[in-house]
């Protein structure tokens, strides 16, 4: 599955009669139009008049409840906290199989790569036991609070949707595992960014015991985003070489 | 290569198997096959997704078909699946509806063409300058809202130009139905042309009504409901050209014989092997529920399908670019209305379609905002800067 050269025919290059017909229209038929309407009339209608994806979920129990109440009254606002912990919790349960689609992809195309770069499997299913760690890491955490961590956040549905061309890529087996690595670098980028911030707003919230632990887990995010990042290039690199050598 | 229709017996019905791994073949490259086999491929699920709706439909009032209708009907589901599954899922679903548009306007100028019937043929062409401009809309919305090159897809065969506006194809109910054929006396072909044509435009509507939420950008919801409707109507001009007199088994009978003709053009004309191979596969399949239909109609009617079939097939569907009978109906046509049943020039158009259009448009319309003074550039408008 390495780069080839081959039939593209999406370039106009392809069709040297076709696009000098494409191109030659004349004069009684109209190339462009305009109307009464533009874009931004639209635009500015549904951005002015918009509704939020929805709410943070209220915490289930007469207990929690009274916890979120009398943090909220102290100035914090837990709503905050629960909204990120609901989406990480959200991306590393997708991290999980992420990886587990990788390395599927991994062990059916052993030849892929040029022979200086094996992906270390073992490595890989550290990396995906690391992400269900955190899952279950970030689960513990919203139960602490009083929060439902089966619920979905409106943070998490953002993020899952950005996230969901990645995953396209990582799952078609038709893409190369140096496309894949590429998908997964910015996976773990988005990732290692955003345990960042988890760590920063569990200190604010003075939350000193889960800062240490969001800690642990992104320096392990660290170490994974290292390997993804040099993998992937040494992956690009080394076919370009090969290619020059063909 | 000949096919004759009233003896060919085609693979027997309890042959058609499948496997799930057939049913999810390799999809088509979208970077290296032929647009055209893209083409091939989104109106044969059209074709197949219309055989389904009209068999489910048919069973609801035909007792004594009920089995075998929903004999049949298994096997083309399956076969539309594995058509279906031949898009690969690097066709994000604004790629897939400019493939749509080119299925719209390719085997319309195309069936155009071969229509017998001056009447039919009209409407074919009236309808085509309508999706040729949708064609421009969605480009400019690929170029302007995700910055890509609809013509990546179209491969140059298709132009990208303005048609009859989107905005003024808004039309009454009444001006959208049109008089259907005589079935006593049309040729053969008309039926066959208005099955592939209804089943094309209705696959249109329906992949519109569907995908169109799924976009997180305004302009792109507004311009697919907006489109959506426009397809509506096509659906309500195709479907009333068709003799609502022929009886369920006649229409059955046709049904399957357009899908034998179909898939006989497709591998008349395919450049992929491996998927030539699969419309060669369907025809035979297809010459099977042919057989199976025809025994029915003598059972049920007891009348000679001679009445109803051509003995032979008509020459295949042109799969090629028809950029010179499209621009030719541009010049001629593109003032048209329509008025009732007819075809009328625009300053003889009725105040009822002008007062359905004037309120739908009322709030701003979404096709002129997403072309305001588009012009398609190779490489999207961007690169005219550059150039």
């Amino acid at each position: 599955m390495d780069q080839h050269l081959g039939m593209n025919r999406t370039g106009i290059d392809m069709s040297p009669i076709l696009i000098k017909k494409m191109m030659h229209v004349d004069e009684d038929i109209p190339t462009t139009t305009n109307g009464a309407t533009t874009k931004s009339t639209i635009e500015d209608f549904f951005l002015e008049n918009a509704e939020p994806l929805g709410s943070v979920p209220l915490p289930g129990t007469a207990k929690s409840m009274i916890k979120t109440v009398i943090k909220m009254a102290s100035g914090k606002h837990p709503e905050v906290f629960i909204n990120k912990l609901g989406e990480r919790l959200a991306y590393e349960r997708t991290g999980v199989r992420v990886y587990e689609q990788l390395i599927a992809k991994c062990l059916h195309s052993p030849n892929d790569l040029s022979p200086d770069v094996q992906l270390p499997i073992d490595k890989l299913e550290e990396f995906r036991r690391q992400e269900e760690e955190h899952f279950e890491l970030l689960a513990d955490c919203l139960k602490q609070i009083g929060a439902d961590p089966t619920a979905q956040t409106p943070d998490a549905d953002a993020s899952g949707v950005a996230a969901s061309g990645l995953m396209k890529v990582i799952s078609d087996p038709r893409t190369s595992i140096s496309q894949s690595l590429q998908a997964m670098l910015a996976i773990e980028m988005a990732d290692n960014a955003a345990w960042e911030l988890l760590m920063k707003l569990a200190e604010d919230m003075h939350m000193t015991d889960m800062a240490s632990r969001f800690q642990h887990a992104l320096e392990q995010e660290d170490v994974h985003l290292r390997h993804i990042r040099q993998w992937y290039e040494e992956s690009v690199r080394s076919q370009a070489k090969m290619a020059a050598m063909k | 290569m000949t096919i004759t229709l009233l003896d060919a017996r085609g693979t027997p019905l309890e042959q058609q198997k499948f496997t799930w791994r057939e049913l999810t073949p390799k999809p088509l490259s979208k970077l290296d096959d032929d647009a055209f086999t893209r083409v091939r491929v989104i109106l044969m699920n059209g074709i197949e997704q219309q055989v389904n709706r009209f068999s489910h439909m048919c069973g609801q009032f035909n007792p004594a078909l009920r089995y075998a209708l929903a004999d049949i009907r298994r096997v083309e589901h399956h076969q539309q699946t594995m058509i279906n599954w031949l898009l690969g899922a690097d066709h994000s679903p604004l790629e897939t509806t400019i493939g749509y548009e080119q299925v719209a306007i390719e085997v319309t100028a195309a069936i155009a063409q071969q229509e017998p019937d001056e009447y039919l043929a009209q409407a074919y062409r009236f309808g085509l300058l309508e999706d040729f401009d949708h064609m421009y809309r969605y480009s400019a919305l690929m170029d302007r809202v995700e910055g890509k090159d609809a013509n990546n897809i179209l491969q140059c065969y298709t132009d990208i130009l303005p048609g009859r506006p989107t905005s003024v194809e808004h039309r009454a109910p009444e001006d959208d139905l049109r008089e259907p054929y005589d079935k006593h006396a049309t040729d053969p072909i008309s039926k066959l042309n208005a099955l592939t044509i209804f089943s094309g435009e209705y696959q249109t509507r329906d992949y519109y009504m569907n995908i169109g939420p799924t976009f997180s950008d305004p302009v792109a919801r507004a311009l697919y409901a907006e489109i959506a409707s426009i397809e509506e109507q096509h659906v309500t001009q195709y479907g009333s050209i068709i003799d609502p007199n022929e009886t369920w088994l006649e229409k059955w009978l046709l049904y399957e014989a357009n899908e034998v003709y179909n898939y006989y053009s497709c591998m008349e004309t395919e450049s992929n092997p491996r998927i030539k191979a699969i419309w060669e596969r369907f025809l035979d399949y297809e010459l099977g529920h042919l057989n199976k239909v025809m025994a029915l109609f003598k059972k049920y009617e007891r009348r000679d399908p001679a009445e109803i079939l051509p003995e032979r097939l008509p020459d295949p569907i042109a799969y090629q670019s028809q950029r010179e009978f499209v621009r030719k109906t541009l010049s001629e046509e593109i003032d048209l209305r329509a008025r009732g049943t007819e075809f009328v020039h625009k300053t003889e158009e009725g105040e009822a379609s002008k007062r359905y259009r004037e309120q739908l448009n009322s709030t701003g319309s979404p096709s002129d905002a997403v072309a305001m003074n588009y012009r398609w550039q190779p490489g999207t408008e961007l690169a005219k800067k550059i150039a």
